[in-house]
């Protein structure tokens, strides 16, 4: 890792416009609004005999984000000035991504291992990638959150977290 | 009279000495999220709520809004000494309090934001305390039609009042009423939007929603930054705060128009972010010093936490009364309502009365204990906002997770706020609006049923709308405040058109 880690790297190279990015966004909400239309059609959008349908009103909600949706798209597209300004740097990106990828990892982790061993691999990863710890300031922090989410979550308010094969074998 | 003798009776509701200590919990941990990146007061309530589900709805109650009170205190700590305002309300702040910070009167103009914080905060609960059991009262007498009206009203001041453009409003806040209506249709039984899957039976709950949004998709944007915190210190004595105090009654005129424009904009749902901008706006345009302010004058400190406090106390007058939250804070307080059983609106007052005075009085005393509670413990809290990011970031990440999970028990809700979390990243970046999109998904089922039973009562006939003068009016000015973007634009080119007539004329 360089020492840019946490500093924003201004190399002014964009991964996307804001142009791109407002028109692919638009084109998502259409897309959104034309299954939430679709579904309410498919679960009848009309007057049954005992009053409105249940898709009723969800498919004015799809209508009005369609209109609303297909406005922005056409604003971006016909516009006279585009805003080409970054989006997103690459340094930025590159920034944003080094906390999202092991976000989504910690994720699947507390899917395999329960909460109580995947926070401290979590937060132990992050702060030696992240912060260049060493391992004396990671080791306490690692421990101790998890214990006072196990102490205030399952023995203080009796509220179960996610667990996995370990705290199983622990009896809990 | 009556509402007096319900606040003592309110009063006599706190008399637990459990929940005055649920109450100074609330305030520590409310101005700790305030402090926190990352973690704001609506996701920092939702994060917070399960862990009430054991408590009476009263104490749980109480709280969850001091930890509301706490965040709207915590945004001033970061305001001046760091200048990164810590929600968005407290951006005003920053104007003048870092530059006092930096001139070594950050004692000074944390002791003024707190006192003025209170100062709107109070007004505004006597405001609430004196207003609430009225409109209360008044609304008991509303049809469906009437609470579809005033929900309308809420959702097209967003449109009207909004600074965003108008279409990624009505986008964000579409997008928020389809969420809501994933799931099983309480009316017919039907399934909807959920194409087969089990998970998508429970529909998407507001709260992780928040959470992903509010609390993983503020960290994405911090990261992005690559911030690093340079902050002045604090140091508060009780020298400091007297003086400060003996100063503060002389701009006892600011302070008022703060509050009286912080409970307008509380009330109606502008919120307490513009409130803020306003009152700062109109106390530059009035005081005698406006020219100097941005350079360090207490009175622009003074101005937009008044207003700040006030709105974001008043935002829960409607929330109460009738059931619409006038910010997301108190859109997710009113989730937790629903979930303790309690239906917001106006027969709390008469069927809930105990909780609804026990809550009015805790506001009271919840402030003062703020008030103590910040005074106290400024240096403290500065030093947390030392810790690097790169400690506190993956911190908030699991506190955000276990938040998220504690919902439903569910996995997969883990999953979900993670694509909330881009997806708030995404929008911030486009400034398609945030709130309306919660206040969707926390209204919409409410919002969806009071239509149907309307749309039952006239027969499918939308004249019910304005079936009389109340719901008439009030729908009207709902459709005013839709088209106020297109209206205000072909009043500016009358104007601009009349402008350049009169000119042609005078040649």
């Amino acid at each position: 890792m360089s020492q840019q880690t946490n500093r924003r790297d201004r190399d002014g190279d964009a991964v996307a416009t804001h142009h791109t990015m407002e028109i692919a966004v638009a084109l998502l909400f259409a897309a959104v609004a034309a299954v939430v239309m679709y579904d309410s059609d498919r679960v009848g959008n009309g007057w049954a005999g005992d009053g409105p349908e249940a898709g009723y009103f969800p498919f004015y909600v799809g209508l009005i984000m369609f209109v609303s949706s297909g406005a922005i798209l056409f604003s971006n597209l016909l516009g006279r000035t585009r805003n080409t300004t970054a989006f997103v740097e690459r340094g930025q990106f590159m920034l944003v991504l080094k906390v999202l990828i092991p976000t989504i990892a910690f994720v699947g982790l507390i899917w395999v291992l329960g909460i109580y061993l995947a926070a401290p691999v979590f937060i132990a990863f992050f702060m030696s990638w992240l912060g260049r710890y060493p391992i004396a300031r990671i080791l306490p922090v690692a421990i101790l959150i998890p214990l006072a989410l196990f102490v205030m979550f399952e023995i203080w308010f009796l509220v179960p977290l996610p667990k996995g094969p370990v705290e199983a074998m622990l009896g809990y | 009279m009556e509402a007096l003798m319900n606040l003592m009776h309110g009063f006599g509701v706190l008399a637990d000495p459990m929940n005055i200590v649920y109450m100074f919990v609330g305030i520590t941990l409310g101005v700790l999220i305030g402090v926190l990146p990352g973690l704001g007061g609506a996701n920092g309530v939702a994060i917070l709520l399960p862990l009430t589900f054991s408590m009476s709805p009263t104490s749980a109650i109480i709280m969850l809004s001091c930890i509301y009170w706490g965040a709207l205190f915590g945004g001033a700590i970061t305001s001046v000494l760091f200048n990164i305002p810590g929600e968005p309300w407290s951006v005003a702040t920053t104007f003048d309090g870092h530059p006092m910070a930096q001139q070594g009167r950050a004692g000074e103009a944390l002791t003024a934001a707190f006192t003025s914080s209170f100062f709107g905060a109070f007004l505004a609960v006597i405001l609430i305390t004196f207003l609430a059991p009225v409109i209360a009262g008044f609304a008991l007498r509303f049809g469906p039609a009437e609470f579809f009206a005033v929900q309308l009203l809420t959702f097209c001041s967003f449109v009207g009042m909004g600074k965003e453009s108008p279409f990624k409003v009505l986008t964000a806040m579409m997008l928020g009423f389809a969420l809501a209506a994933v799931g099983l249709d309480t009316v017919t039984g039907q399934l909807r939007m959920t194409f087969g899957t089990v998970e998508l039976l429970r529909g998407f709950d507001f709260l992780i929603a928040v959470i992903g949004l509010f609390g993983i998709g503020e960290i994405l944007l911090t990261m992005e930054e690559g911030l690093a915190f340079k902050g002045k210190s604090a140091r508060i004595n009780p020298a400091v705060v007297l003086q400060t105090w003996k100063q503060l009654p002389k701009y006892w005129v600011t302070a008022l128009r703060g509050s009286i424009v912080g409970c307008w904009m509380g009330i109606t749902p502008g919120g307490a972010t513009p409130a803020s901008f306003m009152s700062y706006g109109l106390a530059k345009r009035f005081s005698r010093n406006g020219a100097k302010f941005g350079t360090g004058e207490i009175e622009g400190v003074v101005a937009p936490e008044t207003a700040a406090h006030a709105a974001g106390t008043s935002a829960l007058l409607p929330m109460l009364t009738l059931g619409i939250p006038g910010s997301p804070t108190a859109a997710v307080l009113l989730g937790g309502l629903l979930i303790w059983g309690l239906q917001p609106g106006p027969l709390l007052f008469v069927e809930q009365k105990e909780f609804v005075w026990g809550l009015i009085a805790s506001m009271y005393l919840g402030n003062v204990v703020g008030l103590i509670v910040v005074l106290t413990t400024v240096p403290l809290f500065a030093s947390i906002l030392r810790i690097p990011f790169s400690i506190i970031a993956p911190i908030i990440i699991v506190i955000c997770a276990v938040g998220a999970y504690t919902v439903h028990n569910a996995f997969m809700d883990i999953a979900v706020m993670l694509v909330f979390g881009v997806l708030g990243y995404v929008f911030k970046k486009l400034s398609y609006p945030l709130a309306p999109l919660v206040l969707a998904l926390v209204l919409g089922d409410m919002a969806e049923s009071s239509f149907r039973q309307a749309m039952l009562l006239s027969q499918g006939d939308l004249a019910i709308f304005w079936s009389n003068p109340l719901v008439g009016s009030i729908v009207t000015l709902a459709l005013a405040m839709l088209f106020w973007p297109v209206i205000s634009l072909a009043i500016a080119r009358l104007r601009q058109r009349q402008g350049t007539g009169t000119a042609a004329s005078l040649k």
